[in-house]
């Protein structure tokens, strides 16, 4: 009988973290589109996961959320164990899914022809009022693009998940890890099922996102 | 309405300053593309800041570097007409016009009903922009500036992305809507003919440095520097000297000619429109000379001829005529008149 915790598990941190990560990527895209000083630098900041190994980005937040780090004793005091639990692998995967929402999401905002900003402006419209009636509206393409993104680089992560949140079974074991695990315990026809497992839910996953976004391209305008 | 406007703001290529006061009236700033306008007409609706300076909209101070006032475009009544419409895209264009209304139902669908019909939209009121002409999406953008309180009109190139046969019918039609405004509007053209027929007041502006503004009939008939001439449309012109009181030459042709006002001893360029130098039987007295023929093109309605005193090897100058008058004419050699009074001289 196959345990399908790991399935589980992945599809439970691949969408709690996807949600969290929609929400942060666009009020960030919003917040550095908008800034006049330091925008460079911002950007770099909340791209680089893109960019680092993600083995790296595991060992920063192991390091940034561990009981030597400030942030980890404060935790400590609430009674907050973060390191290899599954809120732990939430972090992991939105912190390296972020970037791919961030950009798209920013991508999509510049795309936009300013004038139409410009012109609610002038006309009096409230820039909640732009943020949510225009703006968002407008970009829908390119927001939905990058929680596609986001979505698809959650249920492959494997590096961070690993380093920061653990291969507990049952608790922070993904199918990526699973996969992994199994391979090491010389389980390849664990390993194997697992494998077909992830590449048939990628197939379907992709399948059923290009109908419906074409879909929602038809229904635009 | 008044608006008083002086401001000064640093650009990448130059920098812009801008200073003028209107009342009542169409303003025109008339300018190649890149040389500040679009800049100012931001300035003014708060989309930009500049510098320095200050705006002022009948008594209410818009923004005053001194004073650090700067208000944001919500809070400063003005239409801005911008040149591809900006409508909003996911609206149709009822919806565009009542988003920018206070929310107010029974009393909106009438206004609406009312815009709609004034500016022929009424069919197309559940139309996306998308799916409308040019003409149709400026009228839209005109209908939605009305929905505002906005006390003045702002035109950024309004008709330079429509077809030419749109242009006059939009042209029209603007000029029936001025009236809401006080006739109170900017526009701001590369196109001296839009200039010359909607603006009371222009001013020539280049390469950030606005000159002074004049009468619009003024500024055309008597451009008072270089670049006016030029944007006003005069193809000739030539370098000039002072001879004596009532006698310049032309360098570029190598000409004297006689003029009607005496020239400054600054004289820098003289010029004259290529429609208004006329042909004579023979010589007869000043500013009359012989010339040659360089080339004729055929126009629409005209002929350009461009012609060359008669054994110089100088500038040709521009003559345009009408095509039934050059028929008849058609010589290799012609006697021509350039009209004292015609003659602009600028000192800068």
């Amino acid at each position: 009988m196959l345990d399908w915790n790991p399935l589980i598990i992945t599809l439970e941190t691949a969408v709690t973290a996807t949600t969290i990560t929609f929400f942060i990527g666009i009020f960030l895209a919003y917040g550095v589109m908008r800034m006049h000083k330091g925008q460079g630098l911002m950007d770099a900041i909340i791209t680089l996961p893109l960019i680092l190994p993600p083995t790296v980005v595991g060992f920063f937040l192991l390091l940034l959320f561990g009981k030597r780090s400030f942030i980890g004793q404060a935790l400590l005091q609430w009674d907050i164990h973060l390191v290899f639990t599954w809120p732990a692998a939430v972090i992991a995967a939105i912190v390296v899914s972020l970037p791919l929402m961030y950009r798209t999401t920013r991508g999509a905002f510049e795309q936009l022809d300013p004038n139409i900003i410009y012109a609610a402006r002038t006309l009096g419209v409230s820039e909640w009022r732009i943020f949510w009636h225009i703006l968002l509206p407008n970009t829908r393409q390119g927001i939905l693009a990058g929680l596609v993104l986001s979505f698809a680089r959650t249920i492959g992560e494997f590096g961070a998940t690993i380093m920061f949140a653990g291969n507990i079974p049952g608790h922070t074991q993904t199918m990526s890890t699973a996969i992994y695990a199994a391979v090491q315990a010389n389980d390849y026809a664990l390993a194997e099922k697992w494998a077909a497992g992830i590449i048939l839910f990628s197939l379907l996953f992709i399948l059923s996102l290009n109908h419906w976004l074409n879909r929602q391209t038809r229904k635009a305008f | 309405m008044e608006l008083i406007v002086s401001l000064e703001k640093k650009l990448p290529a130059f920098t812009l300053k801008a200073d003028f006061t209107l009342k009542d009236e169409v303003f025109a700033l008339l300018g190649a593309s890149g040389c500040g306008k679009s800049m100012t007409l931001k300035c003014i609706a708060g989309i930009e800041r500049p510098d320095k300076g200050h705006i002022v909209l009948d008594g209410k101070v818009l923004f005053d570097s001194e004073q650090q006032i700067n208000l944001p475009p919500q809070k400063r009544q003005i239409g801005y007409l911008f040149q591809h419409y900006a409508l909003f895209p996911n609206m149709t264009i009822a919806e565009n016009i009542r988003f920018v209304m206070p929310p107010n139902t029974a009393h909106n669908d009438k206004t609406i009903q009312k815009l709609l019909n004034t500016f022929q939209l009424t069919d197309l009121a559940d139309t996306y922009p998308a799916a409308l002409s040019g003409g149709q999406q400026q009228r839209a953008a005109l209908a939605r500036i009305l929905a505002t309180p906005a006390k003045i009109l702002l035109l950024d190139e309004p008709f330079s992305a429509l077809d030419s046969y749109l242009k006059g019918q939009m042209e029209t039609e603007l000029m029936d809507i001025l009236p809401a405004y006080g006739r109170t509007a900017i526009l701001v053209s590369h196109d001296r003919g839009e200039v010359y027929r909607l603006a009371d007041k222009a001013a020539v502006i280049n390469q950030g440095k606005m000159e002074t503004p004049q009468n619009t009939k003024d500024l055309f008939h008597n451009p008072q520097t270089l670049a006016a001439t030029l944007l006003t449309g005069c193809k000739n012109i030539s370098r000039a000297q002072r001879i004596d009181d009532r006698h310049i030459y032309a360098l570029d042709w190598d000409l004297p000619l006689k003029t009607v006002a005496e020239p400054s001893s600054q004289i820098k360029y003289t010029a004259i429109r290529a429609h208004f130098l006329t042909a004579q039987e023979k010589t007869a007295g000043e500013n009359v000379f012989p010339m040659e023929v360089v080339r004729v093109i055929e126009d629409t309605f005209s002929y350009i001829v461009m012609v060359r005193p008669q054994g110089k090897a100088v500038k040709p100058l521009r003559w345009e005529l009408d095509k039934q008058q050059w028929q008849q004419l058609k010589k290799t050699t012609l006697y021509l008149y350039l009209p004292p009074e015609q003659i602009m001289m600028m000192n800068s």
